[in-house]
């Protein structure tokens, strides 16, 4: 791979982990500690939507945005081709 | 069959499983011993990285916590399964790219300087003997409570099998009793939370039940009823913030930091194949781990409710709204007998009353005097559960056999890390770098060997502080070596007097945060502030200052760095190389 595609897979790489590290910090510090008490108006079933966003709802989009971000990077890999054998 | 013989044969066969595994995986060389050779597939990896990562403190203690914190519970469940993110995008596929051994080894490779890795290896020891001093007394107060032995038998029958599988197969062993250990732990986790769910809800899976009506037929939310027995006993709303928001977000945010600069969490990512698995594994770890986490919220809401319920059964202030204590359940007794349970007849009416006395204004025209339930140990939370739901004694028998799987595989991940420390970084890497491969496997089972001597010894002998070293094991973790491995990854700017200089500025100044108010070296008689949120700088509690310290640490490395030169080329080099899965043509 030729050094300006290294520099451009880099480049996606850091785009990609900052949009993830957004969603990350909106729905735990965001919507389960900052806005919490307006969330908490709001309710999902017998949850309050505030308190479900801390104690449950922020560690199920954790998961799910591991493993959004190991898709990505495995098509990044690819696209580029440095993918593993 | 009595309840102490099933739990003899419970917990015994799966110590014969844990032992049969170890002899199974016998490792051969050093890679094996630190890094399971690279073989270790990333599901499975992920599995042992739930059972590493969650201690006897996630599993007897942290349910009982949330219990008693309601909403505040909150930092403990995200802060210890957040950092995994930081873990899967900023750590884990770099590190495992570098392929290296340990983690004082890429800050010292990294930042071209041995001092920079005996500052890693400091921070790594301290950090990991804390921490596996809580695992040896979770294991010596589970065995006591539930086996009837002392806790000094049990403390030693759980290093005998440490030592072991750890002695034997290093990581390789560890890491397969590791996954043996995840499945014994949430199976007991689990099963007493769906059967309390079902009870109390209706709904067989705790996460939903915990948003679920009461199965009473009375059609009011679990959590809406919850947080009126407790106000209308002067107790804080289970799902109201008490504490401050801006510890809220300090601490939810050093226990991310510290999750993913724990070094035996990040050297589980060493044991996988490929860059492509280590990114995998860490969201499979996270997929096992929130199993017990989400399930956790649930155990201690419901637990909450049935000790509330139990206790007061009728209305609050009506002449026989409270139990008799003649008429208490078998539970209440037999934890009453352990301690962990006190009640006091303090108005003498044979009843016991269980109130907030600053809450509840109105308790004396009651005829109460004084809150009566003088000690509710919140680990019985977990521990006397699946009594209180009236569970088969299999189960409360599983529930001992988890808590010493989750101790035993935590202790073993901590246990590990320290010894490669001793053997790789210190004698390899510095005092003796002549030895060869098979020497360094030799020092490697006695450095373990060693270690698990030193952790039972203070495991017997608890130092006084044994209740604060936790925090600062993850402030260590968040303030030095985390931001040391990011900026490593991230800038090709920082270089090793960066590095260092910001390794010891985030590290003093949050062992100096805590040791202010805690005592130096956690001699209470020497702190220097009473510890409370006047004293405390910003409001932020001791606890809470890791983010502090990583934010200093990032400062100054930057500052430092871009004061002096730029790394040479071949650090520039080697970052441009972990930075990508394949090595450049």
């Amino acid at each position: 791979m030729v050094e300006k595609s290294r520099e451009e897979y880099w480049r996606r790489n850091i785009k990609l982990v900052t949009l993830c590290m957004i969603i990350w910090f909106v729905v735990s510090f965001g919507f389960g500690i900052i806005l919490v008490h307006p969330l908490n108006a709001i309710h999902l079933g017998g949850y309050k939507l505030g308190f479900w966003f801390a104690q449950q709802g922020s560690m199920y989009i954790f998961v799910a945005l591991i493993f959004f971000y190991s898709n990505r990077m495995g098509k990044l890999d690819k696209e580029f081709g440095v993918e593993e054998e | 069959m009595s309840l102490q013989v099933l739990t003899v044969l419970v917990v015994g066969a799966t110590f014969v499983l844990y032992i049969y595994i170890a002899i199974r995986s016998k490792a051969k060389d050093t890679s094996d011993f630190y890094v399971a050779s690279k073989g270790v597939h990333p599901v499975l990896n992920g599995m042992a990285t739930g059972a590493d990562w969650m201690s006897a403190a996630s599993f007897i203690s942290m349910a009982g916590l949330i219990a008693f914190l309601g909403y505040d519970g909150a930092v403990y469940l995200m802060g210890w399964t957040g950092g995994y993110c930081l873990l899967a995008m900023l750590l884990a596929p770099y590190l495992r790219k570098f392929g290296k051994f340990t983690v004082s080894e890429f800050i010292g490779e990294r930042y071209y300087s041995n001092f920079a890795r005996m500052v890693a290896v400091a921070c790594l020891i301290t950090a990991s003997v804390t921490y596996v001093i809580g695992q040896m007394k979770g294991i010596g107060v589970v065995f006591s409570r539930s086996l009837g032995v002392s806790f000094e038998v049990g403390i030693v029958i759980g290093m005998i099998i440490v030592f072991i599988y750890a002695v034997f197969g290093g990581m390789k062993g560890v890491t397969n009793t590791q996954i043996a250990q995840y499945c014994v732990l949430i199976f007991a986790y689990t099963v007493p939370a769906i059967f309390i769910a079902l009870q109390l809800t209706g709904m067989p899976i705790p996460q939903l039940g915990l948003g679920s009506t009461m199965s009473d037929g009375s059609g009011v939310y679990l959590l809406d009823k919850l947080d009126g027995i407790l106000t209308e006993l002067g107790f804080a709303a289970y799902t109201a913030q008490k504490m401050s928001t801006i510890n809220v977000l300090f601490l939810t945010m050093s226990l991310m930091i510290g999750t993913a600069g724990l070094p035996h969490v990040i050297m589980r990512f060493f044991t996988v194949p490929s860059v492509k698995d280590a990114r995998a594994s860490a969201g499979w770890a996270l997929v096992f781990i929130a199993i017990l986490y989400t399930t956790a919220p649930a155990v201690g809401a419901m637990a909450r409710m049935n000790l509330m319920q139990t206790i007061q059964h009728g209305p609050v202030g009506s002449i026989d709204g409270n139990i008799e204590y003649a008429k208490v359940p078998a539970w209440f007794k037999s934890w009453e007998k352990t301690g962990l349970l006190k009640f006091e007849d303090k108005n003498g009416d044979g009843r016991i009353q269980y109130y907030d006395e600053k809450g509840l204004k109105t308790a004396e025209s009651f005829g109460w005097k004084g809150n009566e339930m003088i000690k509710v140990d919140r680990d019985i939370m977990v521990l006397a559960n699946p009594e209180i739901a009236g569970l088969p004694n299999w189960v409360v028998a599983l529930v001992t056999a988890g808590g010493i799987a989750a101790a035993l595989s935590t202790a073993a991940g901590l246990l590990l890390a320290i010894a490669t420390a001793i053997s790789h970084d210190v004698l390899k890497g510095w005092l003796m770098p002549d030895i060869d491969d098979q020497q360094e496997l030799k020092f490697s089972r006695i450095a373990i060997g060693g270690a698990i001597l030193v952790a039972g010894y203070l495991g017997l002998n608890p130092p006084g502080f044994a209740a604060q070293v936790v925090a600062l094991a993850f402030g260590l973790a968040a303030s030095s070596i985390f931001p040391a491995i990011m900026m490593g990854i991230f800038s090709k700017r920082v270089n090793d007097k960066g590095a260092i200089a910001g390794m010891i500025a985030g590290l003093g100044s949050t062992l100096i945060y805590i040791f202010v108010f805690k005592g130096w070296f956690f001699f209470k008689s020497t702190a220097m502030l009473p510890d409370n949120a006047d004293n405390w700088l910003f409001g932020l509690n001791p606890q809470s200052f890791g983010t502090v310290g990583a934010i200093i640490n990032f400062i100054v490395a930057y500052v430092v760095s871009f004061a002096t030169e730029p790394p040479p080329q071949r650090i520039q080099d080697l970052i441009e190389d972990i930075r990508v899965p394949i090595a450049s043509k």
